[in-house]
């Protein structure tokens, strides 16, 4: 075994490694913060190192154990994975060094726990990202859920435990009603569960048996959130906003959203799920997802909650992408991945910043704070734009992409449907920044109670990934040609 | 000595239950029960080794041949079962000296553990021998034995529970030797083997079908297949917590066992596939099981007797499989014998040491007990996840492998049914785990974490789960050897 081969365990090893040592250090806050930025930013190092071995052209494979003939734990290196990995691991410092300043400034309970949980769950999501097979990714989609509901509940009230059973109701019910029946009858129809180019489903497979299939599927993987399973999202975000920003707004959702396009186009294949009918009805669905998550959004006056919905709707984004069932719309999902997961963790780094500053969390009280919060109101601002899709953020390209891929298949309502969103983006997202530094007459009350700028380390935080926002605009080069690489590692 | 080792298995519990008697009470008698039952364990792993790389193992006791002496005949299938009750009985026990310091009176100890080594010791003779008639004799030693067990429980109701098992395993067993007599009426053999030569050239008449008859039936009904399973909640609900453990993880094994061997090695095949249609009968009893006692489970206050509801449940997967047939079909039911013992165990032993400390198990009871007795609490959800049948736990296997024989036998709505069998399992076992981890305890009274034998015990079967979830080899090899040997061995 290479050592190239090795550096997958080590991926998903490290995080492990570093629960050990926020347990020995669990007395001591700064070393044990410290040892997770540590392992943070050692995890990053591993997965470029694996990324440039992978860009060699190397075949990265792990085999770990056969539980049954057919039946493994296994992983394997592919342009897909390396995305979602990259991005998730490129956060995770980020977020832990936010959570330092957050989880202090609020003065949360229980901080031991919530280090060792965020750290199991990035193990996890390494796992799913180098999944080789259904069976392993389905096995840590599981792990995923359950590592991430202690986070849920940290708060300990009932209302985060009513939260937090909603959370796991939704998860775990479908991952066991839809999606381990879906996995089942895939490997007694096809006999394998890799995942394999061009989907893995013999010619002669009746299209009824695959549409059913596909339903399962999409309502299956619920962290996608295809409606009508998206409740345990806004469900979600009774969790610390740490918490909400890098597992609800990247690691577990895009978990989802990655599991689902790992099946679309490797479990089905693009030209089998072009023949599927259910796919056409699965898109509007996902599509009808979109337009009506970002009304909900528009409607809601606490910030996160707004956020989640928002989350919903640009998860539907991705759906449709891969639904679209053309390379140009798959290419537009996996950029929406990455390009989406900066924004909206910007957006919620903000929306803790501005909670544990000021105390507030409803969108009607925050006019006027851009004086007092001038750096934070101006990232919200950045991201917003990435989310809405405009020039110079990241946002811009994979809506490009997406929207190339609609008129490429002829989906002109589909079309429609995005930019429509889009345009309620602006509605939603945009007034919250505006008003805050151009609040009108009435708003000027708040001067009385001194709000400063939120703790530094959360600060930076925010700042680093609002500028990567805009890093992606000018640089999108290198995240796609790993995008485009989707599809040519079948030649490999 | 090593080719004594089939009388062995037998006669070392069988002669251990009047030394212990002898020894008395205490913890002596715990020492010796639990050695006895662990030099079984060893004596099981070592016949199973044998049989699987020198095949099987036929002893003639006292040095009378078959088909006049009897018999002991040693084969994949009863060596593995042979391990699976072994190893359930000294994990239980391992555990029973706690348990029982607190449900039942010092007086009754030595008895308590004189009936238990009886009762091992008639199990384990069913299993080993190759004899009809044995099968019998043997039946009533653990019936007898596994009465008293019962009736030892701390309720008054355990004694009304225990005379109800006493008189629907009468019943069982009356039906069995009736079985047999009639058997042995129109062969003049008792020999399983030399039955199977005999019966199909007496198969036309009328008295070897009523044989068949009698013989299902009465299995069935040691064996609580819906829907002769109304004695197992009770007698499970209100036997001494660690002698359900035990009889969970064992005695209904041994009565699946007996339904594959009559069915498969001595009876003439066609008496099962042409005369009734016993697969289908199987199959729908099974499920009708599954269903019906999973959604009872539900509805229990007494988790206890959820749990016990529960494998009357799981009796009807093992059952199930046996109907779909086929080596995938049996081996899926072998796999689950030795699944269903591990998770079983698992539950029952978290229950023993949660009744241990708080004394009863009702649901109400149970709030709040996750902060006060993380290590049982956690174990309990380990069981109820293999139970379920959650990737990398040993249940999930056995789910796998069932699943896939009914679907690979084209019966799809099966596969439909088993799915919605195990969701009802999640229903039943998550009740439990909201009320261990979320619902605010009923009073503050601190509680301490179950004795260090109860968590060990307990600890050890939770491993297992999770390392026969992974690592397979053993399992997989082996029950599919022995289904394969069944289903050629076929007469």
């Amino acid at each position: 075994m290479s050592a190239p081969n090795m550096l997958i365990d080590a991926a998903i090893i490290t995080p492990l490694l570093a629960v050990a040592g926020i347990l020995v250090f669990a007395r001591m806050p700064n070393i044990r913060e410290g040892v997770s930025i540590l392992a943070g930013v050692a995890l990053l190092l591993i997965n470029v190192e694996l990324y440039n071995s992978f860009n060699d052209g190397q075949a990265l494979t792990r085999h770990w154990v056969d539980i049954v003939p057919g039946l493994s734990l296994s992983f394997k290196i592919d342009a897909l994975g390396l995305l979602f990995s990259l991005v998730a691991s490129l956060l995770w410092p980020v977020t832990i060094l936010y959570a330092i300043g957050y989880m202090r400034g609020h003065k949360e309970d229980n901080q031991t726990r919530f280090y060792v949980c965020f750290a199991v769950a990035i193990a996890a999501v390494m796992a799913i990202a180098y999944a080789e097979n259904l069976f392993t990714l389905f096995v840590f989609y599981e792990v995923l859920s359950l590592c991430t509901y202690p986070l849920v509940t940290h708060a300990g009230t009932e209302k985060a435990k009513q939260g937090g059973r909603i959370y796991l109701g939704i998860l775990m019910g479908t991952s066991v009603a839809f999606f381990l029946p879906a996995i089942i009858v895939t490997w007694l129809v096809a006999g394998t569960l890799d995942f394999q180019a061009g989907g893995v489903f013999p010619e002669q497979t009746g299209i009824a048996l695959l549409s059913l299939l596909l339903v399962l599927y999409v309502f299956g993987v619920a962290k996608a959130a295809v409606m009508p399973f998206h409740r345990w999202l806004p469900a979600a975000m009774v969790a610390p906003t740490p918490v909400s920003a890098l597992l609800h707004a990247v690691a577990v959702v895009k978990a989802g959203v990655f599991s689902l396009v790992k099946i679309l186009v490797f479990i089905f294949g693009l030209d089998t799920l072009q023949q599927i009918p259910a796919t056409d009805y699965l898109l509007y669905l996902a599509g009808a997802g979109v337009v009506l998550a970002s009304l909900v959004a528009l409607r809601q006056d606490n910030l996160k909650a707004r956020l989640a919905y928002s989350t919903v709707s640009q998860l539907g984004y991705i759906t449709v992408g891969a639904l679209l069932a053309v390379e140009s719309g798959v290419v537009g999902s996996a950029m929406h991945i990455a390009t989406h997961a900066v924004g909206k963790i910007t957006l919620f780094f903000c929306a803790g910043a501005i909670l544990v500053a000021s105390h507030k969390s409803n969108i009607s009280e925050m006019a006027g704070l851009g004086r007092r919060m001038p750096i934070t109101m101006i990232a919200f601002f950045i991201a917003s734009l990435s989310i809405i899709g405009l020039p110079p953020t990241a946002g811009t390209w994979s809506k490009w992409w997406l929207l190339t891929a609609t008129l490429e298949t002829d989906q002109l309502v589909l079309m429609a449907v995005l930019l429509l969103s889009s345009l309620l983006n602006i509605a939603y997202l945009l007034p919250i920044p505006l008003r805050a530094f151009f609040p009108g007459a009435a708003q000027t009350n708040d001067g009385a109670v001194a709000i400063k700028e939120a703790p530094t380390a959360s600060l930076i935080a925010l700042c680093l990934t609002a500028g990567a926002c805009i890093l992606l605009f000018f640089f999108p080069n290198p995240l796609f040609e790993l995008v485009s690489q989707i599809f040519t590692e079948g030649s490999q | 000595m090593l080719s004594h080792l089939p009388i062995l298995q037998v006669i070392l519990p069988l002669l251990g239950a009047p030394a212990c008697l002898i020894l008395g009470r205490g913890k002596i008698a715990w020492l010796f029960a639990l050695l006895v039952s662990a030099l079984s364990f060893c004596i099981a792993a070592m016949l199973l080794h044998t049989v699987y790389h020198q095949g099987v193992i036929s002893y003639a006791l006292g040095g009378w041949q078959a088909p006049w002496g009897i018999e002991y005949r040693i084969d994949l299938l009863n060596a593995w079962l042979l391990l699976i009750v072994s190893g359930s009985s000294t994990v239980a026990l391992l555990a029973a000296q706690s348990s029982i310091n607190v449900e039942i009176a010092p007086e009754k100890q030595t008895i308590f553990f004189v009936a238990w080594l009886l009762c091992l010791a008639g199990l384990l003779g069913i299993l080993a021998t190759g004899d009809a008639f044995n099968v019998f004799v043997f039946l009533e030693v653990s019936s007898l034995s596994t009465y008293t067990l019962i009736s030892l429980g701390p309720h008054r109701q355990s004694l009304w529970a225990a005379f109800r098992y006493l008189i629907m395993g009468t019943i069982g067993a009356t039906f069995i030797l009736i079985g047999i007599g009639l058997m042995y009426i129109m062969t003049g053999t008792l020999n399983m083997q030399d039955l199977a030569q005999r019966l199909p050239l007496a198969s036309d008449s009328s008295t070897v079908f009523t044989a068949y008859a009698f013989i299902l039936v009465g299995i069935s009904l040691k064996l609580a297949l819906f829907p002769l399973h109304l004695w197992l909640p009770n007698a499970y609900n209100h036997a001494p917590s660690i002698v359900t453990t035990f009889l969970a993880a064992s005695a209904t094994k041994v009565a699946l066992y007996l339904l594959i061997r009559f069915t498969y090695t001595v009876f003439p095949s066609h008496f099962s596939q042409i005369d009734i249609p016993l697969e289908e009968i199987f199959i729908v009893l099974g499920i009708t099981g599954v269903l019906s006692a999973s959604v009872a489970a539900i509805y229990q206050a007494d988790v206890k007797r959820a749990i016990a509801y529960s494998s009357v449940a799981q009796i009807g997967y093992m059952v199930v499989g046996l109907g779909i047939g086929g080596v995938l079909g049996l081996q899926a039911t072998l796999l689950h014998v030795f699944n269903h013992a591990l998770m079983k165990a698992t539950l029952f032993m978290a229950l023993a040491a949660i009744a241990c400390r708080i004394g009863v198990t009702t649901l109400t009871s149970m709030q709040g007990l996750g902060r006060k007795m993380p290590w049982t609490s956690f174990g309990f959800v380990v069981g109820g996840l293999s139970l379920i049948g959650v990737p990398l736990t040993a249940g999930f296997i056995s789910k796998w492998y069932l699943v896939s024989a009914a679907a690979l036998s084209g019966r799809w709505g099966l596969v439909v049914l088993i799915m919605v069998g195990s969701l009802l399992a999640i229903v039943y076992i998550w009740r439990v785990v909201e009320a261990l981890y979320f619902k605010p305890a009923a009073d503050s009274t601190p509680i301490k974490e179950a004795p260090l034998a109860m968590l060990l015990a307990l600890w050890l079967l939770v491993f297992a789960n999770v390392y026969f979830g992974i690592d397979t080899r053993l399992p997989v090899s082996i029950s599919a050897e022995a289904a394969t040997a069944l289903q050629e061995g076929r007469p």
